[in-house]
């Protein structure tokens, strides 16, 4: 089974630069890998420890500097790294990075069987770009999954944790999954492992090796625009200090309606 | 041209249709005024014999029309399924801006429908109005809550994708006559490649409390173990509220992931809520901010819940909480 695992490095949010055109200015900003692409790719990873035979591509649109996460993440199991890197695909929505790493997928890998997703980014939190790669690459996917049952011959088992409940489904393969949290120790780098992971060659495509119009990545090949970003307001309240219980008790009742 | 505001109306998996969707009408209305009373439109895929038994409930909330497609195996939820009648069924309609409620089933589904129709999605809204320009203008919290962005879109249908209780339903009937439309869509060689298996049904007394409780009482990490979330539990009860929790209360097993509030949980917007314990973490208050009136108790008396409450209190919470309990 060959997976592919779309990652993504966040910024640090604390401290966040805007460029002229108010999308996030990423270069010169402390990265991290995003916490839900580390439980996708522990999922991942006890899929090839089950079954053998399982490759895991590691696969990132980013700066030149996502390389050394891909690096990481070879070092700690993956086999290989592709990197989505072009001046051209700055600024781009959801719609346009489903777009990006759709045709790098199509165009480079295409016998993939299973596309592995962590079901959020915490910085911009969508939930969409799995999905949108899977509505362009015309398979089905399987959202907010907390535990990937069995692989078996053409489809995956999954259980799904929904807002009311929870959900077993079997989905046919090639299909894109988006992972939740899930409670496994995170796996360590070995010393091996780490020199595998300096010494691997990273892919790295731009633009005209994706076969993909330059009218459709990036800023220009996105639907959606910024048009406004301001600090999120707070609210404008002064706290009142109590100190005694009976003061509390009587703003509980009256801020909780149990009184006149 | 495109014409209208189009709701997406989903069915919980126990056939009631999700409170969101009237939250999401009442804005419409609000949007639709300002477009020249562009019609308020709601979308149904639904199972054939439950389509009547519903047209009830829309009938009072605004719409215009409502549109619907059945099909026998619209019972259960199917991502590709549906996607596929979806976008069938919005390509014939047409409107000019699709809002859909933030659950998972909208998380899962609207990616889906905006890919296909080259369109963009704005998710986790927190903010709609229409700019000078007529278009959607679409405000969402990003990097933990920190900024604000507001996002336009340059195609048809501008959609957007809001959380529940982050708008209030209409208080008022607004009857119209509204008009039943049946869509046809052509599903007869279409094959789910999503097989359902199981589906269990987490405890109702969990899941919907949260949602329209008046109160809340909220733990965090200083509540420290369960004999401090049974005080929680003690005071919700004398209340007559009920309990919620930080991220790091859950994940030290106290409560259920269901009442984590925050964003990565719940949005709330109690008319009192009690925060104990909780730091006040954006992370956090993005969740709770909303609430008429906030209330904390915490032994820091520099925590940041402090600089968003209406009223504090410094100390231990295991003590307050019981002298709180014997006045209350
Ligand atoms: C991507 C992301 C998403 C997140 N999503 C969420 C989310 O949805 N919800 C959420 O809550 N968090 C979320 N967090 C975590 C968030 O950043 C905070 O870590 C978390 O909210 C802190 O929880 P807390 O206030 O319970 O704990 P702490 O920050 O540890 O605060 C504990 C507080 O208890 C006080 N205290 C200790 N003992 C007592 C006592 N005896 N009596 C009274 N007070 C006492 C302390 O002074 C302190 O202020 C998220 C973080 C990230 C990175």
């Amino acid at each position: 089974m060959k997976i592919v695992l779309c990652v993504k490095q966040v910024p640090d949010t604390s401290d966040i630069k805007w460029t002229e055109n108010n999308t996030i200015q990423r270069e010169g900003l402390e990265s991290i890998t995003n916490p839900y692409d580390v439980y996708a790719f522990e999922s991942a990873l006890r899929l090839k420890n089950k079954y053998g035979n399982v490759s895991i591509t590691a696969l990132t649109m980013g700066p030149g500097q996502a390389e050394e996460m891909l690096r990481k993440f070879i070092a700690l199991g993956a086999d290989n790294g592709v990197l989505l890197c072009d001046k051209k695909f700055a600024g781009a929505d959801t719609y346009a990075t489903g777009k990006t790493i759709a045709s790098a997928i199509e165009s480079k890998i295409s016998d993939y069987d299973l596309i592995v997703c962590g079901q959020f980014a915490v910085d911009g939190d969508t939930a969409q770009t799995g999905p949108s790669i899977a509505n362009f690459l015309g398979i089905p996917q399987v959202t907010y999954v907390k535990e990937i049952l069995e692989y078996s011959e053409g489809s995956v088992l999954l259980v799904r944790e929904l807002d009311c409940g929870v959900e077993t489904v079997r989905v046919k393969l090639p299909a894109l999954i988006c992972v939740l949290d899930n409670d496994f120790e995170p796996t360590r780098a070995t010393i091996n492992g780490i020199a595998r992971g300096q010494a691997a060659k990273i892919e790295r495509y731009g633009i005209d090796d994706i076969d993909l119009g330059v009218e459709q990545a990036g800023l220009k090949g996105s639907p959606t625009y910024v048009s406004k970003a301001f600090r999120a307001p707070q609210k404008q309240v002064e706290c009142e200090f109590l100190t005694s219980c009976d003061d509390l008790a009587h703003q509980i009742k009256v801020c909780g309606g149990l009184c006149e | 041209m495109s014409k209208g505001i189009l709701i997406y109306s989903e069915i919980s998996a126990d056939e009631y249709i999700h409170t969101v969707v009237f939250e999401l009408s009442s804005k419409a209305l609000e949007l639709s005024a300002k477009l020249d009373n562009t019609p308020v439109m709601a979308l149904l895929i639904i199972r054939p014999d439950l389509i009547n038994s519903y047209k009830e409930a829309f009938r009072n909330c605004g719409f215009d029309k409502v549109f619907y497609v059945v099909d026998e195996r619209f019972g259960v939820y199917k991502n590709d399924l549906f996607a596929e009648a979806a976008i069938q069924a919005v390509r014939q309609i047409d409107p000019e801006i699709m809002l859909i409620g933030a659950t998972c089933q909208g998380r899962d589904l609207t990616p889906r429908i905006s890919t296909a129709l080259g369109t963009g999605l704005t998710a986790d809204c927190t903010a709609l109005d229409i700019n000078e320009k007529g278009q959607l203008a679409a405000t969402r919290p990003t990097f933990g809550g920190q900024l604000m962005a507001t996002i336009l879109c340059k195609k048809y249908p501008q959609m957007a994708t809001v959380r529940p209780k982050v708008f209030k339903p209409t208080v008022e009937n607004v009857t119209k006559d509204t008009a039943f439309i049946k869509l046809s869509v052509d599903l007869a060689g279409f094959e789910s490649k999503i097989e359902v298996l199981d589906y269990t049904k987490k405890a109702v007394a969990e899941i919907n409390t949260l949602d329209s409780a008046d109160i809340i009482v909220a733990g965090g990490k200083g509540m420290k173990n369960e004999e401090g979330f049974a005080l929680l539990k003690k005071l919700a009860d004398k209340l007559g509220g009920t309990v919620a929790a930080s991220r790091v209360a859950v994940e030290m097993g106290l409560a259920s992931k269901d009442v984590q509030v925050g964003q990565t949980g719940k949005t709330v917007s109690p008319k009192l809520y009690i925060a104990c314990g909780i730091s006040g973490a954006l992370q956090h208050t993005i969740g709770m901010n909303s609430a008429t009136k906030i209330i904390a108790i915490n032994t820091d008396k520099n925590a940041p819940i402090f600089d968003i409450c209406d009223y504090g209190m410094v100390g231990d919470a295991f003590e307050i909480i019981p002298q709180l309990l014997s006045k209350l």
